[in-house]
């Protein structure tokens, strides 16, 4: 917890975005998460991204559940709508939320706890529905705010704070993600800022459901040297597939590569996501490869990160329920009733 | 938006003012300006957003140009550039780094702590301010109303937001708010040490060095020409900037620790002091006494009425002189005209003009001299050169002739005036001249053995202040021309470790180091020592007395200062600079912690490179060459931590929200050597 507030004034050469606003607008309260949590990266990562893309922040919400990663969106965007719902239930609040205003960006913000376990139920769902959101797990492998507890992704054999070693298997919700069919699939640390602003850029241009599962260091209880989830070790055993960038709309890729060196995917908004490959042979848009990539990445010890699967191709859930382009919940009455004369034909065709 | 921000008012019509970014100073100048053609505020006001705007644009398009340049494209290719290229780990045991941060300090030629007497006047400990100021800079209630203020234009306020704090008012209020302390002077030895100096000339500069040797059992003589002690803060400065009593008590605190004061004597000869075995060392404080002299046509017949500023103003310190004609110009535009003109009104003068000749802009008067002038009404004339003395059949002055003249700037931007043509005649009954100063060293004879350079100078030791013959040394206005009182006082202070060394057989360049200390403030896991909250307040205005009281006395004194809550508001401004944020590597795990919470984006984590590849590469580019980065040893990831100091406003947050103290917030003091804080040496228990 800090208590200093934190001065309003700025570097007076802080960059401008095309709103004239600085990174500092898209800014929350003072963390009172633990000084040094991965969260607060996450966080910071989350306002480059928004700062960068010229969001505004009146058109986003932002949903949670309960639990350390759930108190982060507190901590950016102030001017956004939000809703921390009930433990492990942002995802059908999300999915109701999108259902009615599909004009908003969702950005979900849950926690290992909070999805991989608890909110299980509703976050398969969500994947398989293809709601339009992006889903941020800040995953650190600990129930924090319960002070140090394994959660359902915390590696077989790696033990706790206080030397007790976990007996069950992790839960993988990338891998989980791919196989229910969701359209954008990345996995990133918390620590790597150049790998993960990107990759959040991407997934708030994607249409469909986009899940990133970020690595996001406990430095309370699971930063301890025999931790998997540690800073010391995500950085050793940090296997990135590529290089991302995230191209806006009109900005020219700059960097010269030689061919087959990079993938592009084209988003829907006209944007692109380049990927500078470091393995040749890795296709981010076979979802096959993706999952055998990372079970070896895995067997191999270690982590698979960037992006590891796209489909710009896949139909949310608004084109899957055929809803028509304006936001339901801005239908007024007139648009909404269809009159006595076409309750006389409904009427009539029941006889 | 303040009813009066960017505006300033200069011949009763209203100017905006922007100021341009060091950076592009070299291109645009110091401040963009331009007329707003009304003295209507309500109507500039109106005109100011746009006006403002417009250099707004001028200034982000330099910016641009100034990004897309140089530093920014160096930002390629780093790989190339060997490890011995690097920047190197900064060596924060080097007691200059960190002093450097503290800018004020820094600029402030007597080094005074200006943070920590700020911090004790926020506590009211008055009296402490007002020691840890006596004894840095000997004269704090004298400065806290005269001083130059080199330390403002520096403060790191008016970096990260727009005015400097107002450091020089805030001495004052140390100064209004003391009590009494004659319990913390130093003690004077009543043995001596048999040692006797002579400091010629009772100013600043000289009364430093007689306060700086009397403790350590000297015993000096002050040779004063004019009846009084105290110099041209007595002759020069009129008493309605500062009061008689607050010049006399600290002038008087240095006399009577023990100094033996001869008045009305000048010193005619240097070579009979120099043979008089009598004094082991001579100190020459003479100042920069004699003031220019106009010869333009007319300068004879009219010289009744044509006064020396200088020697006017002392005229009337010492009540020689009590009146003037109804009508004066004054010729001229540093601080001694706008004091010569103040003066003028307050004798009873109904029209006072000032006339310079270079543009307004570039008027050497301090800022707000000019801008207090101006409030009593007095118009300053810009490019007005002075051509003549009209006398009439009598012989009597009549006016002044000027021609008016245009600057003009060569490519290498150097500027002339060349007349326009136009001629005026100002009609007046006195003219005072203050068009500058100069020494005045005939009663030196130039075959003692003492060397003259340049401009007939003495040739002085830029650090030991000792001329080429050894046991004359000088200071204050005397050894390179005129500058200021806390100029002169810094002299003294070098000059007294100089004779002190000379007295004692030690090699003059063996100079003390400056005290330092470094100490953690973290008082728990969330308690600080120091108050961090970053007051987001203007600057504070001082009450000024009414022009109606104050135009008719020299003895009204114009600024009344800060009462107690306008002094605490401002004092909450100081950003405490020398809250110094000390990293440490091997603690540290590279969250990012710190870079996030950092409200002003100081903190990177990055390649090292060329210094100029590390500036260009932090999250905003450091380029305010001026200030210094702050380096790391190279951390586990490879990379380094480095720290722009330029904007950081001190507010601990890094240290707070790191995980494992890797930052912490010290407390750095540093106290500028001086002979009082320096008797722990060898040196001096070998003299006791």
């Amino acid at each position: 917890m800090t208590y200093i507030k934190k001065p309003i004034n700025h570097h007076p050469n802080l960059k401008k975005n095309k709103l004239g606003l600085t990174r500092r607008d898209y800014e929350g309260a003072v963390s009172s998460l633990c000084a040094g949590c991965g969260h607060d990266s996450i966080s910071a990562a989350i306002i480059d991204a928004c700062f960068e893309l010229n969001i505004e922040a009146y058109k986003v919400a932002k949903l949670s559940g309960i639990g350390c990663s759930s108190k982060a969106p507190a901590y950016f965007l102030n001017d956004s709508h939000g809703f921390n719902s009930v433990h492990g239930r942002m995802p059908s609040i999300a999915t109701g939320a999108s259902c009615a205003n599909d004009d908003l960006l969702y950005i979900g913000v849950s926690g290992d706890g909070d999805s991989a376990s608890i909110g299980m139920g509703q976050f398969v769902h969500a994947i398989r529905r293809q709601v339009d959101m992006t889903y941020i797990v800040e995953n650190n492998g600990t129930y924090g705010l319960t002070k140090g507890q394994f959660s359902a992704t915390n590696d077989k054999d790696s033990p706790n704070k206080y030397g007790e070693e976990n007996p069950f298997p992790p839960v993988d919700l990338a891998a989980l993600a791919i196989q229910l069919g969701a359209s954008y699939v990345a996995r990133s640390f918390s620590g790597d800022r150049e790998q993960l602003v990107p990759l959040i850029m991407g997934a708030f241009q994607h249409k469909g459901f986009a899940l990133l599962d970020i690595i996001s260091p406990c430095v309370t209880f699971n930063n301890h040297d025999a931790s998997t989830k540690s800073y010391d070790h995500i950085r050793e055993h940090n296997d990135a597939l590529g290089k991302v960038d995230f191209v806006p709309l009109g900005r020219e890729i700059t960097a010269n590569y030689e061919e087959g060196e990079t993938v592009e995917v084209n988003l829907h908004d006209g944007s692109k996501m380049s990927l500078e490959k470091l393995d040749s042979s890795y296709d981010p848009t076979d979802a096959n490869l993706a999952l055998n990539t990372v079970r070896e990445k895995n067997d191999e010890g270690k982590v698979a990160t960037g992006l590891l699967y796209i489909d710009t191709k896949a139909p949310d859930l608004y084109e899957t329920l055929n809803a028509i382009d304006k936001p339901l919940n801005m239908l007024n009455e007139k648009e909404l009733c269809p009159g006595s004369d076409k309750l006389k034909t409904i009427n009539e065709g029941l006889n | 938006m303040s009813k009066n921000k960017y505006l300033y008012k200069r011949h009763n019509t209203w100017w905006v003012k922007l100021s341009v970014p060091k950076t592009l100073r070299d291109k645009l100048g110091y401040d963009l300006r331009q007329t707003t053609g009304t003295s209507n505020l309500d109507e500039a006001i109106i005109k100011r957003d746009q006006i403002v705007q417009e250099f707004r644009d001028i200034i982000n398009t330099e910016k641009n140009l100034l990004e897309k340049s140089s530093l920014y494209n160096e930002v390629s290719n780093n790989s190339d550039v060997p490890v011995s290229e690097h920047m190197p780990k900064t060596d924060i045991s080097d007691p200059q780094y960190f002093h450097k941060v503290v800018d004020c300090q820094w600029a402030c030629p007597a080094h005074t702590n200006v943070p920590e007497y700020i911090r004790l006047i926020a506590q009211k400990k008055y009296t402490d301010a007002y020691m840890l100021n006596w004894k840095s800079n000997v004269f704090p209630g004298i400065l806290g109303r005269t001083c130059d203020r080199p330390c403002e234009p520096a403060c790191r306020r008016s970096r990260t937001h727009e005015e400097p704090v107002a450091i020089c008012r805030l001495k004052r209020v140390a100064a209004d708010n003391k009590e009494d302390f004659d319990a913390l002077l130093p003690e004077i030895p009543s043995e001596k040490n048999g040692k006797q100096i002579a400091l010629i000339g009772g100013g600043p500069a000289s009364l430093t060095v007689a306060r700086d040797l009397l403790p350590l059992g000297y015993e000096v003589t002050v040779f004063e020409k004019d009846p009084k002690p105290g110099g041209l803060m007595r002759t020069n400065i009129p008493s309605f900037r500062l009061p008689e009593e607050v010049l006399d008590e600290e002038v008087y605190r240095v006399i009577k620790m023990g100094a033996k004061f001869v008045n009305n004597t000048e010193i005619k000869s240097m070579k009979s002091l120099v043979d008089d075995e009598k004094f082991d060392a001579i100190f020459v404080g003479t100042g920069a006494p004699k003031g220019k002299n106009l010869n333009i046509p007319g300068r004879d017949e009219a010289s009744e009425n044509i006064h020396i500023g200088i020697d006017w103003l002392t005229s009337i310190a010492f009540e020689h002189i009590s009146s003037i004609g109804k009508k004066v110009v004054v010729i001229g535009g540093g601080n001694t005209a706008m004091d010569c003109c103040r003066t003028a009104i307050r004798l009873g003068a109904e029209d006072v003009k000032v006339t310079v000749r270079s543009p307004f802009e570039e008027m050497k008067a301090s800022d707000w001299e000019i801008e207090e002038a101006i409030d009593e009404g007095i118009p300053i004339l810009e490019n007005t050169s002075p051509k003549e003395f009209v006398v009439d059949d009598n012989g009597k002055l009549k006016g002044v002739k000027f021609e008016k003249v245009a600057p003009q700037y060569s490519d290498d931007g150097k500027r002339k005036m060349v007349p326009t043509g136009e001629e005026i005649v100002i009609e007046c009954d006195d003219v005072l001249l203050a068009i500058g100063q100069d020494n005045a060293f005939d009663w030196i004879e130039r075959d003692i053995g003492m060397e003259f350079g340049e401009w007939d100078m003495p040739v002085v030791d830029k650090t030991t202040m000792q001329s080429t013959l050894p046991k004359v040394f000088f200071g204050g206005d005397a050894a390179w021309g005129p500058e200021n009182i806390i100029w002169a006082v810094a002299h003294g202070h070098q000059a007294a470790i100089s004779i002190d060394n000379y007295c004692n057989g030690v090699d003059l360049l063996d100079r003390p180091d400056p005290l330092t200390n470094l100490v953690s403030q973290k008082m728990g896991v969330h308690e600080w020592a120091y108050d961090n909250d970053i007051s987001q307040e203007d600057r504070n205005i001082v009450p000024h007395a009414d022009h109606s009281e104050a135009l008719k006395s020299l003895k009204v004194e114009v600024e009344l200062g800060y009462d107690e809550q306008l002094a605490l508001d401002e004092a909450q401004r100081c950003l405490n600079c020398d809250m110094q944020t000390v990293f440490k590597e091997d603690l540290c795990i590279e969250c990012d912690a710190c870079v996030d919470i950092c409200p002003t984006d100081c903190i990177n984590f990055t390649d090292n490179g060329t210094e100029e590849f590390v500036r260009g590469s932090l999250r905003i580019p450091a380029v305010n060459l001026d200030q210094s980065l702050y380096v790391s040893d190279k951390l586990k990831t490879g990379r380094v931590m480095v720290k722009d100091e330029d904007v950081c406003v001190h507010c601990g947050l890094c240290a707070e929200r790191c995980p494992t103290g890797a930052w912490d917030i010290q407390k750095f003091s540093y106290t500028e050597a001086q002979t009082l804080n320096s008797k722990d040496k060898k040196k001096y228990k070998e003299v006791a």
